[in-house]
Order: C-alpha cells, then sequence, then structure tokens
C-alpha cells in the first residue's frame, strides 16, 4: 500500500462532505487563467461542467482549449514555465490545494490524448496497466473485458489479446487507449481531440463511443471540429484566441442561436 | 514550345559542367574517405589471419592445447586458458559494477532531475570522464584501492581481479550512462503523459514503462561498452595484472591475468614463436568482439520498436 492510496480515501470523506453542494456538477473551475511565461494562455475561466453529460471545448487553434483541459488532471504541471492562478474544483475540492496529490487526482480523472499512445505491450497489459498500477488486481481479465467492451473493442480483439497494441490500427489503437484510461473506473474522462488524428470510418466510430461513455462518466472533449461538437456533446464551450471562453450554454443554443456575435461569426465560418 | 526550338537557344546561356566537375570531384573525395577505414580494417584482419594460418599450419600449434593450457616459458606448452578465463570473470565484475550505477545515473538525469546548474554539472563532467585516458583510471585504481592495506589482514590488498574490474568499470561507465540517456531519450513523450494520465507515480511510470520500452537499447550499449573494455590493456598493466596468465583466477581476490595483457606481453618476447602465440590470441579477442557486437546489434534488431 502506497501514500498514494492513503490520499484517495481522504479525498473520499471529503468529497462526502461537499456532496450537497456540488450537486450534478463534477468540475467547476473559478477564475481560471494560465501563464506561459509570460503568455497568458487563459483568462479568467468560469465555467461548471455537468456531470454525466459530454461537454465540448471548441475554438480556434491557440485559443487555449487543450491548456484548460489539462488544467483539469494537473498535466501542467511538469511544464515549468506554466502558472496557473484561480481554482479547478472536482466535486467541490479545489485540486490545486497544497494537500492534493496529482497522482491521487488522476487516478480519478482519466485522460485520451490526440495520438493514440498504447505502450508497447500487449493488449491485455495496456488495458491491465491503470488496474496494475492501483492495486486494482482482483478479477483482473474480467475487468480487462469490462473496459474492452466499453470502448466497443472487444469483439475486435478478443482472440488477440497477447498481440502487441502497437499491431492495432490507428482507431483500434485510440479504443485501446480509451479502454486504457476507463478500466480503473475514473469519474472524469477528459479527451484532447481524441479523433483528429484518425480516419473518417474511425472518428464516427469514437464519436459513437464519446456518446456511450456519457452514460456512466463525465465526459470532457476538446475539438477543433465543430460538427463533431454538435453531434457529440450536451453542452459546448467556445474559446476564442487569447484564452477567453466567449460562451458556454447547452450545445443546441450555441449552435442554433448564439447570443455572442463572435461565436456566430466563429460557428458560420466567417473565421477560425 | 514547337519541336524545332533549338536547346541551345533555351538554355545556352546556363553552363552548369563547371558545377557537376566540383560535385563529382567530392563525391569521389567522400567515397574514398569512407573506403579507407574499410582498407585498414581489411589490411589488420588479413595480417592477423595470414600469421594465424601460418602459426597453426606451417607452425603446428595445437589451436586445442592453445585454448586449454596457460602461460609457460616454452611456447610449444603456451596457452591462452587462464588469459580468457581471467577476461571472463574481469567482464563479470566490470558489468556488475558499472551497469546499475551508470543506468540509474542515465536514469536519473533523463526522468528525474531538472533542468538546472547541477544536472549540466554532471553532463559536462561525464564528457569529461569520456575523454580521460584509460591508463589514467588505472594509475586511480592503483592508488585508491591496490595499494590500500586491508584492515583484516593488515597486508596490502594487491593485484586483485576486483582491482583490475574497477578500472574497467570506471573506464565504460560514461560510455554506459551516454548510450543508456539515448536509450531512454528514444521512447516518446506521449509513453509517460499515457502512463501519468493513468495515475502513475513517476517511479511506476519508470519502472513499467519508461524502462522496459528502453532496455534493449540500454543491454545494446552495455555490450559495446563491455567490447571495448575487453580489449584494455593499459588500465590492467598500471593495476598490476600479470602479463604472464599461467593459472586460471580463482575469484575476484586472486591475482589474474587477462587476454589483452597476454597478448602484449607474447608479442613483446624476443622469440618468434611467442609472436604466432601472440597472433592467436589476437583472433580468439576478434571473434569474441565480433560475437559481442553480434548480438548487440541482432539486440537493437529484434527488439526496436516502432511508435
Amino acid at each position: 500500500m502506497s501514500e498514494t492510496e492513503l490520499e484517495i480515501d481522504v479525498d473520499r470523506e471529503e468529497d462526502a462532505d461537499e456532496e450537497t453542494t456540488s450537486d450534478e456538477i463534477a468540475v467547476e473551475t473559478r477564475d481560471l487563467s494560465v501563464w506561459y511565461g509570460e503568455d497568458r494562455a487563459l483568462q479568467d475561466i468560469d465555467m461548471k461542467v455537468p456531470e454525466n453529460k459530454v461537454t465540448a471545448m471548441i475554438g480556434p487553434s491557440g485559443c487555449g482549449k487543450s491548456t484548460f483541459l489539462r488544467c483539469i488532471n494537473r498535466m501542467n504541471d511538469r511544464i515549468d514555465t506554466c502558472r496557473v492562478e484561480g481554482e479547478v474544483r472536482f466535486r467541490g475540492k479545489n485540486v490545486y490545494d497544497d494537500d492534493v496529490d496529482p497522482v491521487a487526482l488522476r487516478r480519478r480523472i482519466g485522460m485520451v490524448f490526440q495520438k493514440p499512445n498504447p505502450f508497447p505491450k500487449s493488449i491485455r497489459e495496456n488495458v491491465a496497466y491503470g488496474l496494475k498500477i492501483q492495486n486494482k488486481t482482483d478479477n483482473l481479465d474480467e475487468s480487462v473485458e469490462t473496459a474492452l467492451r466499453r470502448a466497443a473493442l472487444w469483439d475486435e480483439v478478443k482472440d488477440q489479446l497477447d498481440s502487441s497494441g502497437l499491431d492495432l490500427s490507428g482507431g483500434q489503437q485510440q479504443r485501446l487507449c480509451i479502454a486504457r484510461a476507463i478500466a480503473p473506473d475514473p469519474e472524469v474522462i477528459l479527451m484532447d481531440e481524441p479523433a483528429s488524428a484518425l480516419d473518417p470510418v474511425a472518428t464516427s466510430q469514437i464519436e459513437d463511443l464519446i456518446e456511450e461513455l456519457a452514460r456512466d462518466y463525465t465526459v470532457m472533449v476538446v475539438t477543433h471540429n465543430m460538427q463533431q461538437a454538435a453531434r457529440i456533446s450536451d453542452k459546448t464551450a467556445v474559446f476564442l484566441t487569447g484564452g477567453e471562453l466567449v460562451e458556454f450554454d447547452d450545445t443546441k443554443k450555441i449552435f442554433e442561436n448564439p447570443d455572442d456575435q463572435r461565436v456566430e461569426d466563429y460557428i458560420t465560418g466567417k473565421f477560425g | 514550345m514547337s519541336a524545332g526550338t533549338d536547346t541551345n537557344e533555351l538554355f545556352g546561356d546556363v553552363d552548369l559542367g563547371w558545377e557537376r566537375l566540383k560535385g563529382r570531384a567530392f563525391l569521389g573525395f567522400c567515397i574514398a574517405a569512407s573506403g579507407f577505414g574499410v582498407f585498414a580494417l581489411l589490411l589488420l584482419l588479413g595480417d592477423v589471419a595470414s600469421q594465424a594460418v601460418t602459426a597453426v599450419f606451417v607452425r603446428d600449434i595445437s589451436v586445442v592445447r592453445f585454448l586449454t593450457e596457460s602461460a609457460s616459458r616454452f611456447p610449444d606448452e603456451a596457452g591462452f586458458y587462464a588469459a580468457v578465463v581471467g577476461s571472463a570473470w574481469l567482464m563479470l565484475f566490470t558489468v556488475l559494477l558499472s551497469f546499475f550505477v551508470g543506468v540509474g545515473t542515465a536514469v536519473y538525469l533523463e526522468e528525474f532531475a531538472p533542468d538546472n546548474r547541477w544536472k549540466r554539472l554532471v553532463e559536462a563532467n561525464l564528457a569529461n570522464l569520456a575523454g580521460v585516458p584509460s591508463v589514467v583510471y588505472g594509475l586511480l585504481v592503483l592508488a585508491a584501492v591496490v595499494n590500500l592495506t586491508n584492515p583484516l589482514s593488515g597486508e596490502r590488498v594487491g593485484p586483485i581481479l576486483f582491482a583490475g574490474a574497477v578500472a574497467l568499470a570506471l573506464l565504460i561507465m560514461p560510455i554506459i550512462i551516454v548510450s543508456a540517456q539515448e536509450a531512454l531519450r528514444a521512447v516518446p513523450d506521449s509513453m509517460r503523459r499515457g502512463s501519468r494520465a493513468t495515475g502513475a507515480t513517476n517511479w511506476q511510470t519508470v519502472r513499467n514503462v519508461v524502462l522496459p520500452a528502453a532496455l534493449p537499447g540500454i543491454l545494446t550499449g552495455t555490450i559495446l561498452a563491455l567490447a571495448r573494455a575487453i580489449g584494455e590493456t593499459a588500465p590492467l598493466i598500471m593495476v598490476g595484472a600479470l602479463l604472464t596468465a599461467r593459472r586460471a583466477p580463482e575469484g575476484p581476490f586472486d591475482t589474474f591475468g587477462a587476454m589483452p595483457t597476454m597478448i602484449y606481453y607474447w608479442a613483446d618476447r624476443p622469440e618468434v614463436d611467442f609472436h604466432y602465440l601472440a597472433a592467436l590470441g589476437i583472433v580468439v579477442l576478434l571473434l569474441i568482439l565480433i560475437a559481442m557486437n553480434a548480438t548487440a546489434v541482432y539486440l537493437r534488431n529484434k527488439y526496436e520498436t516502432e511508435y
């Protein structure tokens, strides 16, 4: 047993206290600002991400949407020049508080990256990875199968679980990475342009999968593809250059009747 | 454009002849330069091989006897066995002493050390250590190990095999560190991110993802470093290795002789008969070297990962 295990338990107790105040909100940011050296990447972002829904972040390149996503599970921590101000509240607890261990945090907020990054290990080992490092090794085979089924990959790989994850196609690799992320059963899944490196067929598989996942998980997706955001998300946040959150509302509202003229211009393709 | 247009009219003002000539001259120089190394190696191999062939077929030196007997005053009774065993022991302790320290240093520098002055100091130091002449390591070990007094027996430690291994381990440590660093750098950062995002600590990431992925590269580098160590003569002479290995060492605290010192001794003798023994010794040493390098290449090709 490690110290990090202990940290998780501490977190859980605190959640219980906060449960009433943070009803149905999984992640909330308050005045979140990020700098890379002198450059400000995000400006005072306030956002409430609803539980068990798909929330999409869209915007032109360099608008800070990926930076925002990486703040949620503190993947920015290792970038020396990166400075974060404000709060990211996960179930009411600010994840940037001194007593939060980022490792414990990431065990409850999983992540999938733009480019599929399976480990050079077997398919089984890839999915079991999170379970093993988190000491959740009871019924390992069963958990691996469940995760692969949820990631809609089981039927394609069930006969080759011991072959390398790197031998799969790009779309399969990305679903393998999703299986790896959900196997230890996190509560929130962050996805950074999960389909942008894939062909149209694989993209549509990933999109279907994201909608599926929202039944069990809170999903936050960064995408540069507006149609994709419109298809799969319940809520949409529009970031514009300079790291400003211009509008955050129901996806339907954003795409049909946005309040902000700049959002309308962006969505109708006048820029970006 | 009609077919009748005169080429001269079109391109007449462009003269490429001189540029082309310079290009060909330069290419010729580069080919000759790259051929020079191959030529020198072939010359060396040919010379050694012809001497070895003469030794076996003209001088009638028995290969079996050469490999089973040890050093002797009489060329017809002398063999290489004790030297081969001595070198094998040396390599065992050299790799034990250098591998873990070397890989540990590389892992610290690549995976944990913040990019600060301390890290740059260590790296500059390593680059300098790699350039230190091997004889200096021999002198260092002579002073720091061989000439010490053993607190248990009250005697001088003396020229033991372990001291030789320390000198060789120090010599190849920078090579192991640099090659391990390169192997670790070849593991894409996306692997580390994937592991950390799954909730792994730095240690778990290094232990379960980075090191397994880098291990073939690390082993390849280590084998090549050992191949360098096995042919080193100067530090062993400094440490006080026996030039004539009459019997195989019985352990790390025994006196020892090794292949390169034995070859050096034979080649230095005035009697021509010993020169043929030296040639045979070089053939054995070269075969072992080629086998080590082949293993390294095999490992690299077999476990190379395309991410």
